[in-house]
């Protein structure tokens, strides 16, 4: 008796051990620079090391809030998250079906779709890129080629073209993996529940709609908010591809714009704040479902 | 309903089937496929009109191993995605064990935490984490980008890792602890070699985030012998400044890409694994 409570001891204290490196690390990296970025969104803080630091109270909110810019990397932030990851869904369910499908060359399938997520997204974006290059872009010359457009297109030059490119490419990207994600879902599905379906009558999109949807939904959602949660935070694409300036911001782009380009920490800060709040809620969301899901 | 007609359905589903199969195949591998080819294009020839290659050449390939500066990139890469997996792996499957196998209070309220930690936005610590590394005479250095990479590697080895202990069946640890082992031993010695199939799904999936991440790279590096593979390829430039050299920019692409998707193709079972691990059981 007394031995298992001297292990439980041992256990007890090792645990301790054990978490203290790993909690510090994480205090240091991510909690030390967070509280710093709360105390600077408060300040007029330039990084020219020139004008001195103080207090401003809510004024570095009130200029985010204020800059028609910082509205326009919101709204490219939210069209390109909405399309981006219902494409991404819906497309990732139909391939993670076809990937579930019994065919010869399964395996390599499910290999190739692989492809496009190993791929970096700074060398995609400099892929798609290349294939929407305005003069030389394979796009742009097959289009022409087929006589589908009377002159080529200067893709990424504006907004209302170039976000449609910049949605395909994460689509390209990421469709794949959360294709493979339901394909995990789709592989718990206990065989002997379609053949209860099947006694009962059910056919191909009677069995799709009322046995597999119900029951991949967990994975479904949470996949969903997970892509979700990534997609506003979209930097790379946006940067590489237009800049990410103007009216091709988004959040993240805007960000840092606001701290490295103009060297004004407080309003970046205040930028990093808002971020932060909005996408909080989304975490929240996302913990949610995972616990009544998974538990 | 004859069986010839259900013949001739059952044959326009077959069909149909492979048609989907092909297209999500073209859709998924043709822009990967033309980046090759474009690498392997003579830059006349890239910068023509024409659409299939006539001629292929090793030209952009040699012209960016011949450039100091991609393969000091290269290297720079190498170290800081290397040395942030260790780290990661190692102060994270310490923590993971306690998480997964020890009993402590506040479990809860940590695991709750590392799985929050997981989803957190880098973007939102980026001026705390410029002011900071200036501070400590970090900026500009292959340590100081480790260690903010740190901050999307350890709670993912964390949560992914506290998955696999979690996982591991109690018998084997309780007969070491009947026999006398403590709690270190048979976490070294029992536990440990057990998860080695879970540490290398999860080192890869943190080294490829590692290798992948642009952000940080692009803000706290600023002269050429700290900058990563992202960095210089996002920032290649030709001898005239209104046109970008692709063909090289293709090339550079391949070479870094190339030996992700062999490793990603050989551990597929495990990384689907890792990742459902991650995003899925959360």
């Amino acid at each position: 008796m007394a031995r298992t409570v001297d292990l439980y001891e041992r256990q007890r204290r090792l645990a301790w051990v054990l978490i203290v490196p790993a909690v510090l690390v994480v205090l240091l990296v991510i909690g030390f620079p967070l509280g710093q970025v709360v105390v600077y969104s408060f300040m007029k803080y330039k990084l020219d090391g020139v004008t001195p630091a103080s207090f401003v109270g809510l004024d570095n909110y009130a200029f985010v809030f204020s800059d028609p810019d910082w509205w326009r990397a919101v709204w490219n932030t939210l069209v390109f998250s909405f399309f981006s990851v219902t494409l991404e869904t819906i497309l990732g369910l139909a391939v993670a079906l076809v990937a579930n499908a019994p065919f010869k060359g399964r395996t390599l399938f499910r290999i190739a779709l692989l492809v496009p997520w190993a791929i970096p997204t700074v060398v995609s974006s400099q892929i798609w890129k290349w294939m929407f290059n305005d003069v030389y872009g394979v796009v742009n010359l097959l289009l022409t080629n087929f006589h589908l457009i009377p002159e080529k297109i200067a893709w990424l030059a504006t907004p209302e073209t170039a976000l449609p490119v910049i949605i395909a490419v994460d689509v390209w990207k990421t469709t794949p993996f959360m294709a493979l994600l339901i394909l995990a879902g789709l592989q718990m599905i206990p065989g002997d529940m379609y053949e209860a379906g099947a006694i009962d009558g059910a056919t191909g999109i009677r069995k799709f709609f009322f046995l597999t949807l119900p029951f991949i939904m967990p994975t479904l959602l949470v996949a969903l908010i997970f892509r979700t949660l990534d997609a506003l935070r979209v930097f790379d694409i946006f940067y590489i591809m237009v800049g990410g300036a103007g009216d091709m911001a988004t959040m993240a782009t805007y960000n840092r714009l606001q701290l490295i380009d103009f060297l004004d920490a407080g309003v970046g800060s205040a930028t990093s704040v808002i971020i932060l709040l909005f996408i909080m809620i989304f975490v929240v969301l996302y913990t949610r479902f995972s616990k009544t899901s998974f538990q | 309903m004859t069986t010839k007609d259900q013949d001739s359905k059952s044959i326009a589903l077959k069909v149909g089937f492979w048609l989907l199969v092909a297209a999500i195949l073209v859709f998924n591998l043709f822009p990967a496929i033309y980046a090759l080819v474009s690498s392997f294009r003579p830059s006349q020839e890239l910068f023509s009109t024409q659409i299939v290659p006539r001629s292929l050449t090793f030209d952009h390939y040699k012209a960016v191993f011949a450039d100091a500066r991609f393969v000091q990139s290269l290297l720079n890469s190498l170290i800081i995605a290397g040395s942030t997996v260790l780290i990661a792996l190692g102060l994270g499957s310490l923590c993971a064990y306690a998480l997964g196998r020890l009993p402590f209070r506040f479990k809860g309220a940590v695991l709750y935490l590392v799985l929050t930690m997981t989803m957190f936005p880098q973007i939102a610590v980026l001026s705390g984490l410029f002011v900071m590394l200036k501070g400590l005479g970090l900026f500009n250095t292959r340590p100081g980008l480790v260690l903010t990479y740190l901050i999307f590697t350890m709670p993912f080895t964390v949560w992914v890792m506290t998955t696999y202990f979690k996982s591991l069946p109690k018998e084997l640890e309780e007969a070491a602890y009947v026999d006398g082992a403590s709690p270190l031993t048979v976490f070294w010695e029992v536990l440990l070699p057990l998860t080695v199939p879970g540490l290398i799904s999860t080192g890869l999936l943190a080294f490829i985030g590692a290798w992948n991440e642009f952000l940080f790279a692009l803000t706290f590096t600023v002269t050429d012998n700290m900058k990563t593979v992202p960095v210089v390829i996002s920032q290649f430039s030709g001898t005239s400044s209104y046109e970008q050299p692709w063909g090289s920019i293709m090339a550079a692409s391949m070479v870094v890409t190339i030996p992700l998707i062999i490793l990603v193709m050989y551990f597929q079972n495990r990384i689907v694994a890792g990742l459902t691990a991650g995003a899925v059981k959360g």
